[in-house]
């Protein structure tokens, strides 16, 4: 009898992900026996230490490239630039939650692994490049969300959130995997490249292709569900509105990011199918835009507002990821930089507002906020005007990279519908600068910032800043990153 | 050798000076304002180099001035690029003369939050002056839309009771006019760069305005006539709505009425501007073919804007009012000087640009002088002013003539221009003349029945009766305008000189199109 043959491991190639996924586990143990109660920020700060490590042991593998596990997780520069982001993404989300958890009384030290793991499983769906590993990693994602939303368990509407997000994300996993077996069944492998072989040899016979169309379609809905792109995205307003708010900011940049980078892989390995899935991702993007923007217009609620915005956002990274071939990959990587940051840091601005036991989730909470707190209000300025894509901020830029990439690939009405709903979105932005600026406070809201809030709310407004008057570099940096993905 | 970066001075230096008030203690408004004067006053003076320096310079009188140009998004061909002409030349000092008066007129209307005002008004500044000078279509649109946010916030935190709906509506509409202007920026530069990639493989396209131009008009790039018509629809709609040419007017009224003082006038005398501006170098020069043929129907659009803005300001009671909707007539004849596509008539329209700037900034400042001691601008409440005020009443009177186009004074010289050139176009001719003389008359109509019911007559409110003439601030700021009212008035040739090579190379492409027929 033949031996099983175990395929040659290289785990270097997955430093970064080892790091945080092991320091995640150790890092629970340590919490329960070193870490005394009361004083959990200790963990969230051992918890940023892990994630920084882990982005610092990326930069020797910038000059490598490879594959391991039977090519079933890939290592590129697209790859780690996504890694990058995640770990900011991770870090400023772990920042907030510092003191907004006391504050709260739902500290519990297991926040902070927990939010580690969502960013191991979304650096493993930037690594994957076999439809099984990246079933995984949206997994793992997930799973620890069901929790994190759910982490303010006294309060009803978080538990609610949970169960509503766990319903969901269970059908979209269902979807899925369903997906993945039907192009298993038409294709024979459920590797990325096994797959772009597959259509590479046309034409096919019938049945597989109708199987393989399914499969496809059906893997469409599954992402459909996690990015939020309309009419998968119900569940979000309700989900962000009654998570804890870091949990929520880290959703509405995490999840969608990490689930946008897979499908940005997926598209490239189907390219040789581009003629059936581009009408229908075109399709996705007009409705996605269309409904976040519009939803949004409705909110008094902030964090219900900025679940809509997230989704019209979803709309335009959409955009980018139909057009690789015209630097449309590069524009993501920037969009996604750009939004992580810039929605973080608005969130920040959320968090700082919320009080104990009840949410200033409203708009009106923002009323005056320029006469008590000049130096918030002009930082949630800046972030509403970097959402609605007025210059000089990154978000400005951000839109421009994928207009550009989506115009010159000959979608030129999408783009039309993108600008039409990107000046219906700064209907409701302006309104938040309005409210700050140019109105009495409608009732006494003491804005609480402590330290790590105050460094995530800096470094978001001065990145938001910087990449939108240089944005140059990071450009650069994206460029070369993608030179290994053949996009 | 690469020359003094004069412009990018003459840019930064209202930013600098705002980064510069945030030392300044919240509480200390006079340090505050005294501060801004001064960096507008620098300003001024730093600018004042470029007109000798652009006589100074020989050479090819086409060419753009003091270029400066550094790599920026060098992959987009994207670059910080910067130069003059002589249609620029005169709204850059137009915007570095009004700052400092601007500045001078919050002593008296702004009392609350002075530093911060003043730190928005110097980064307003900055953002005119880059949309004037911008040579790199990217960075233009950047300057375009920024300067969105500090004038809002001017509106929307210092402005009058209806301030929100005003801010918010002047927001809304020109950001909604000017996406469309990204798509046609960014349409441009990929049929630009698509094209020229057909004979040099892997270029990278490029947003300079000059070279995208010298491309059209070799023939590299060649437009289809949909395409260029829908492109000069995009840029239109985004200059029609900050002109603001009828029927897109309405935020204007709104904006001015709600804006404090020193807001209204640089509204009024530059943030219009870039309009007028934008159509000019942009419409006219990049998309001569589009222009010709929907120059009648816009020249329809100014004309309706000339009657029904003259109207409308006669009906007013309320001066600002009255002021504002004198700007909706005004500009009306800009766009119609413009679309005259000769010339005559976009000489006229640069002139005439400027002198509104001067005419009608000097008349918000005159209004805010009344509304600073009585805090009313309805007419009927005053009446006789001239015997309580003398000095501000003879300056009020020079400016209303100037501003109805009384020969002698700086807009006469503009509408006789103007009017000149609507006549000579073939495709316009005298009806579009017999309108615009009919909107002159009225100007003079509303702005000396204003006069009258304000200035003459009888004292017959006792409200009136302990009224201050001007102080000398406001007699500084209001005798500066004065000074190229006359001056332009008188010795027009000293403006038009530079101009004319420039509106003439602008104007090149028209001819060719003409020709080519």
């Amino acid at each position: 009898m033949e031996s099983l043959q175990i395929p040659p491991v290289d785990l270097r190639l997955l430093t970064p992900l080892l790091i945080v996924v092991g320091w995640a586990s150790a890092l629970l143990l340590i919490d329960v026996f070193f870490v005394p109660d009361g004083r959990k920020k200790i963990t969230g700060y051992l918890a940023v230490a892990g994630l920084a490590v882990a982005g610092l042991a990326g930069i020797p593998l910038w000059s490598v490239s490879g594959s391991t596990f039977s090519g079933m997780l890939v290592l590129d520069r697209y790859s780690l630039a996504l890694t990058w982001i995640f770990l900011i993404a991770g870090a400023l989300s772990i920042a907030v939650a510092l003191d907004y958890l006391p504050r709260h009384a739902i500290e519990q030290g297991e926040y902070y692994p927990l939010i580690m793991f969502a960013v191991g499983g979304m650096i493993l769906m930037a690594q994957s490049a076999d439809l099984i590993t990246l079933f995984l990693g949206i997994e793992l994602l997930s799973i620890t969300l069901y929790i994190l939303t759910g982490f303010a368990y006294p309060r009803v509407a978080s538990e609610e959130a949970g169960i509503k997000y766990l319903v969901l994300g269970a059908f979209a996993a269902g979807f899925f995997v369903y997906g993945i077996a039907l192009i298993f069944g038409a294709t024979g492998t459920t590797s990325l490249a096994g797959i772009a072989d597959y259509l590479g040899r046309q034409p096919f016979r019938p049945q597989d292709e109708t199987l393989f169309l399914v499969g496809a379609s059906l893997v469409l809905i599954g992402f459909g569900f996690k990015i939020a792109l309309a009419p998968f995205h119900m569940w979000t307003p309700d989900v962000y509105e009654g998570s804890p708010t870091p949990v929520a900011a880290f959703m509405s940049v995490g999840t969608k990011g990490a689930a946008l980078a897979a499908l940005l892989r997926v598209t490239l390995a189907m390219d040789a199918a581009r003629e059936f899935w581009l009408p229908l991702l075109a399709a996705l993007a007009t409705a996605t835009m269309i409904i976040g923007n519009l939803g949004a217009l409705g909110q008094s609620n902030l964090k219900r507002m900025l679940a809509y915005s997230s989704i019209g956002h979803a709309g335009y990274i959409l955009l980018a990821i139909m057009v690789t071939a015209e630097r449309g990959a590069e524009a993501f990587l920037f969009y996604m930089l750009a939004y992580t940051l810039t929605n973080l840091g608005a969130f920040g601005v959320l968090i700082a507002l919320e009080q104990r036991g009840e949410a200033a989730w409203s708009i009106d909470d923002f009323a005056g906020l320029y006469q008590r707190r000049p130096l918030l209000a002009v930082a949630m300025a800046l972030f509403m005007f970097s959402l609605a894509g007025v210059p000089p901020t990154a978000g400005f830029m951000g839109k421009f990279f994928v207009f550009t990439a989506a115009y010159a690939g000959g979608l030129g009405w999408l783009v039309l519908i993108g600008v039409i709903t990107s000046a219906i979105a700064a209907y409701y932005y302006l309104r938040v600068v309005v409210k700050m600026f140019m109105q009495e406070p409608v009732r006494d809201v003491r804005p609480e910032l402590t330290r790590g809030l105050n460094a995530e709310i800096l470094i978001a407004g001065v990145a938001t800043l910087l990449l939108g008057l240089l944005p140059t570099p990071i450009v650069l940096l994206a460029e070369r990153s993608l030179a290994a993905l053949g996009g | 050798m690469d020359a003094f970066p004069i412009l990018s001075l003459v840019l930064w230096l209202p930013a600098l000076g705002a980064l510069g008030l945030l030392l300044v203690p919240r509480e200390n408004a006079e340090l505050a304002r005294r501060a801004a004067l001064i960096v507008a006053l620098l300003t001024f003076l730093v600018s004042l180099a470029l007109p000798f320096g652009y006589r100074a310079t020989p050479g090819d009188a086409t060419t753009m001035r003091f270029v400066e140009n550094l790599p920026w998004l060098p992959m987009f061909g994207a670059s910080y690029s910067l130069g003059i002409d002589g249609v620029s030349l005169w709204l850059v000092l137009l915007t570095t003369f009004l700052l400092p008066i601007v500045i001078l007129s919050t002593w008296d209307s702004v009392h609350v939050q002075v530093r911060n005002f003043q730190i928005l008004m110097l980064l307003l500044a900055t953002a005119m002056i880059g949309v004037f000078i911008s040579l790199d279509l990217l960075l233009f649109y950047i300057f375009w839309e920024f300067t969105l946010i500090p004038m809002t916030l001017l509106i929307g935190i210092w402005g009058g009771s209806n301030r929100i709906y005003a801010a918010r509506k002047f927001f809304l509409y020109t950001f909604s006019g000017s996406v469309l202007m990204l798509v046609a920026i960014i349409g441009l530069y990929v049929l630009h760069r698509d094209a020229l990639a057909a004979t040099q493989p892997g270029y990278a396209g490029t947003f300079n305005f000059s070279a995208i131009l010298a491309n059209l008009r070799s023939g590299a790039l060649q437009l289809d006539a949909t395409v260029e018509r829908l492109l000069f629809g995009a840029f239109f709609l985004a200059f029609a709505i900050k002109v603001p040419l009828w029927p897109f007017h309405t935020w204007l009224p709104d904006a001015h009425v709600e804006a404090p003082t020193a807001g209204s006038v640089i509204l009024a005398g530059v943030l219009l501007k870039l309009g007028s501006y934008g159509l000019i170098r942009f419409n006219l020069t990049l998309f001569p073919e589009a222009s010709r043929w929907a120059a009648p129907a816009v020249a329809i659009l100014a004309v309706i804007g000339i009657i029904y803005g003259a109207i409308v300001a006669f009906s007013q009671s309320d001066m600002k009012k009255l002021v504002a909707y004198s700007s909706v007539s005004h500009m009306g004849f800009i766009v119609l000087g413009i679309f005259a596509l000769n010339l005559e008539g976009v000489s006229g329209a640069m002139l005439q640009s400027i002198n509104h700037g001067l005419s009608t900034g000097a008349l918000f400042l005159i209004v805010g002088v009344l509304y600073e001691r009585r805090h009313t601008r309805e007419m009927a409440e005053y009446g006789g002013i001239w015997k309580v005020m003398p000095v501000y009443a003879g300056i009020t009177l020079l400016v209303a003539l100037s501003s109805a186009g009384l020969p002698g004074l700086n807009g006469f010289i503009g509408e006789y221009t103007i009017m000149q050139g609507a006549f000579l176009a073939p495709e316009l001719g005298w009806p579009f003349l017999a309108f615009a003389v009919l909107g002159v008359v009225l100007a003079a109509v509303y702005l000396l029945r204003m006069y009258q019911s304000v200035f003459m007559g009888d004292l017959r409110n006792p409200q009136n009766q302990n009224l201050s003439d001007l102080n000398p601030r406001e007699l500084t700021a209001l005798a500066a305008l004065c000074v190229p009212i006359i001056a332009l008035g008188l010795y027009p040739a000293f403006a038009f000189g530079p101009m004319q090579a420039s509106v003439g190379e602008t104007l090149a492409g028209i001819a060719t199109a003409v020709a080519g027929r």
